[in-house]
């Protein structure tokens, strides 16, 4: 009897978020949101009330996730602590396609932080390699070339411009593959 | 037939308008409370002549039986959601909405002139009508409320012509950056405090100087963010009289000319005796606060995250007459040694963590909390947030200062036991209960046994209000505390081992009390609906945040978030669908 581990089911599951993010961010949508709450780690951790007797160490292992806890008004966490907020409440979700994948991917653009990182978790996420990228002569040594589709409709070869620039405009990233990659990946 | 030895006086010889003169001099609600009960004339007296009421819970009586019942009603204070409500343990839309109480002292001609709302739901809909109804509406002040925006302040400014009050605390109000300001007409003079700290947007600094130059009676004035340094030297210049005020953003060049003129005009404001504020915070402008220093009674530094321990101690030096502190940890133990040789006057100290969620960096420990206590005798009210806590710190503070009515404290990390012997914090607390006879209201954290609630039982004979969380090991904890508290109103209790025989073993204890909340315990759905048939004058709400419905769960499962409280009228209609009234 195959068991789940074996059917490799994981692999192939339709998730948001970037590979290696757990399921916990999935289970949240199931609870009612909180206008007022600090967008904090995952809600369903209690502390085991058996256990604490003895256990410190797995107190301070869990206390960061205990929700309502330290009892301070939302309004003065938030204050505190704007900078957290802010930042978590705006991700910049895109699309990914890859030539020849049967289903396409979302990434968040505030998460990674730059061009490298960007592209090892595509790499990560689609499993292929992009090759070395040069402003002369784009991704070289591999059939895969990462594009974007700007605001303009236009299809352009990811790297070229700053990173900030870049977050701003990309609406769509493409994993080219093939012959129209190396088209693109030519051009001067 | 003795008639004529009776020795007592008929108080009904009186005419009535002198027993209401009588009743004037009567402001406790508990004691008009107590009038009403002697005969039905004196009922009908105090009914009529009652302007002040206080719900501390908004669903125990419905706006048209309170309208009935005090047909008079000019003051009203509502409390809305459960206390835990403030640390995200309540969704947000359960309950506690303001509209239909103003629709239906509206419509009953209620001359309503002052409110103030807690933990309610405040509709910009309900502001508006608020603002048209009550044409001798003088007093709003909201704390810790939500729903509306910067349009409803618009309304209120607009239309209330007798404002004297409008104070907004730590509210989440979205701005929408109306110019709300400028809605108070060039006719409104009256203002007599205004504070708008808690707002996030801009603010018209040109209508905002305008409106302080007219209001002559102004004492107290809080400021947001958003009004910079040198409109604060303006607004000083124009209202000097002022007595309580709260800076918006503190942060300037101590060599600029700006600089200088604020320190002219604060030495003239000489009555100032509480400041707030200090959200943005350049630390070297606050040598010109000093001079009103020595004056203040309350200082809240506790949202003036730039300030360090040496700038804070130096400040709090000059405040030899301080009675309230609010203040972050960052002030330090050494920082709390300043402030009990500095503040001999102290009576309420509140130190709040400028790191909640990282144990390891508050700056406070057991040290500093037994510093205060020798240096301040006067101190009976108590909010420490620490990282840790001893028994023999508590034994120490309990015999320096007995006169503890507010005893809440809160070690960051919720089970820690005392970190010297190892042991629970049982001790500790008991010797706080047992010296403090006055104590009112407790807040436990750390690692507890339930020997700290036969404690609790056994020695706080006047607590009215007690928060638990993560404490005691059985049954037996709770019911020490339901036993032996005959004075308790408020219970509240999250992830304690207390099941069904602890809240099923005195029902008739919650009629005497204003509300229990329990979560993350051990008391099953049977329970609760057990409790909901033997006691009809209780309201047993299940918030039930899962999606299940309620035929999906058995009796034996535990319920997750409890909430129970008496009320007259029964089950209330605006419960959401995640809500179950058994």
């Amino acid at each position: 009897m195959e068991t789940e581990k074996d059917l490799n089911l994981e692999a192939t599951e339709l998730r948001l978020g970037l590979p290696g993010t757990s399921n916990e961010s999935a289970k949240n949508t199931t609870h009612r949101s909180n206008k007022r709450a600090l967008p904090e780690q995952p809600m369903s951790a209690n502390i085991d009330t058996a256990s604490k007797n003895c256990d410190q160490e797995t107190a301070q292992h869990t206390k960061a996730q205990v929700v309502g806890w330290p009892p301070i008004r939302s309004y003065r966490k938030n204050c505190l602590q704007p900078k957290k907020s802010e930042a978590e409440m705006s991700g910049i979700y895109v699309k990914v396609s890859m030539d020849g994948a049967p289903y396409l991917r979302k990434i968040d653009l505030k998460v990674v932080k730059g061009y490298p990182e960007l592209l090892k978790a595509l790499e990560d996420m689609f499993k292929f390699k992009a090759g070395e990228y040069s402003e002369r002569e784009g991704y070289n040594g591999s059939e895969f070339v990462p594009t974007y589709e700007d605001k303009d409709g236009d299809w352009m070869l990811v790297g070229d411009v700053p990173w900030e620039m870049f977050t701003s405009c990309c609406k769509k990233l493409r994993i080219m593959k093939g012959s129209e990659a190396r088209g693109l990946g030519c051009v001067v | 037939m003795f008639w004529g030895s009776r020795k007592t006086i008929n108080m009904n010889y009186f005419p009535d308008e002198v027993l209401e003169h009588v009743f004037d001099f009567i402001t406790s609600h508990k004691d008009r409370n107590s009038v009403s009960l002697v005969c039905k004339s004196w009922y009908k007296i105090e009914k009529y002549s009652r302007q002040r009421v206080f719900l501390g819970n908004c669903y125990s009586i419905s706006p048209e039986r309170l309208i009935a019942r005090f047909p008079g009603l000019k003051s009203l204070t509502l409390k809305g959601k459960p206390h835990f409500a403030d640390f995200n343990l309540v969704p947000d839309d359960w309950g506690g909405f303001l509209y239909p109480w103003i629709k239906a002292m509206g419509k009953s001609r209620i001359g309503l002139e002052e409110l103030k709302l807690k933990r309610m739901v405040v509709s910009d809909e309900s502001l508006e009508l608020l603002s048209k109804s009550f044409p001798n509406f003088k007093s709003l002040v909201l704390v810790s409320c939500e729903g509306f925006t910067t349009d409803g302040l618009a309304a209120i400014a607009a239309n209330c012509r007798f404002l004297r009050e409008l104070d907004l605390q730590e509210n989440e109000v979205e701005d929408h950056r109306g110019h709300w300001l400028s809605c108070f007409p060039e006719s409104c003079t009256s203002l007599v405090s205004l504070n708008f700290a808690c707002l996030k947007g801009e603010i018209n600094l040109a209508s905002l100087e305008r409106l302080v130059t007219r209001s002559p009676n102004l004492k107290s004035l809080r400021l947001n963010r958003a009004v910079p340094f040198d409109t604060l030297q303006r607004l000083l210049i124009r209202a000097p009289q002022l007595v309580d005020l709260g800076t918006g953003s503190y942060v300037n060049d101590p060599s600029s000319e700006a600089y200088k003129k604020f320190k002219a005009a604060i030495q003239s404001c000489n009555s100032i005796r509480s400041l707030s504020g200090f959200l943005e915070v350049a630390p070297r402008c606050m040598s010109a606060i000093y001079p009103i220093c020595e004056n203040l009674t309350f200082l809240n530094l506790s949202y003036a995250a730039g300030l360090q321990s040496n700038e804070l101690t130096k400040l709090i030096q000059h405040c030899r007459k301080l009675q309230r502190l609010w203040i972050l940890d960052c002030i330090g133990d050494k920082g709390l040694g300043v402030v009990a040789s500095a503040c001999k006057e102290l009576q309420e100290l509140r130190v709040f963590p400028s790191d909640p969620f990282d144990a390891g960096n508050a700056a406070v420990t057991e040290e500093g909390l037994v510093l205060v206590s020798a240096g301040c005798p006067k101190l009976n009210s108590l909010l420490y947030f620490c990282q840790r806590m001893t028994n023999a710190a508590l034994i120490t503070v309990a015999k320096n200062c007995t006169n503890f009515i507010r005893f809440r404290l809160c070690i960051l990390d919720p089970i820690k036991p005392d970190p010297v012997t190892n042991q629970p914090l049982d001790e500790g607390f008991g010797a706080i209960v047992r010296s403090c006879k006055g104590l009112k209201r407790l807040s436990l954290s750390g690692l507890l046994t339930d020997q700290v609630f036969y404690y609790i039982g056994m020695y706080a004979k006047k607590l009215e209000m007690l928060s638990i969380a993560f404490a005691g090991d059985s049954d037996k904890g709770m019911l020490y505390v339901l036993n032996g508290c005959k004075k308790l109103r408020k219970l509240e209790i999250r992830d304690c081992p207390f099941g069904d025989a602890a809240l099923l073993e005195d029902m008739g204890k919650y009629e005497t009390m204003r509300s229990l909340w329990m979560s993350t315990c051990e008391v099953t759905l049977g329970a609760c609906k057990m409790l909901a048939k033997k006691m009809p004058n209780l309201n047993i709400e299940i918030i039930n945040e899962n999606e299940q419905t309620e035929s999906n769960l058995d009796d034996n499962q535990k319920v997750d978030k409890m909430y129970l409280y008496r009320t007259l009228v029964g089950h209330r209609e605006d419960a959401p669908e995640f809500v179950w009234l058994l």
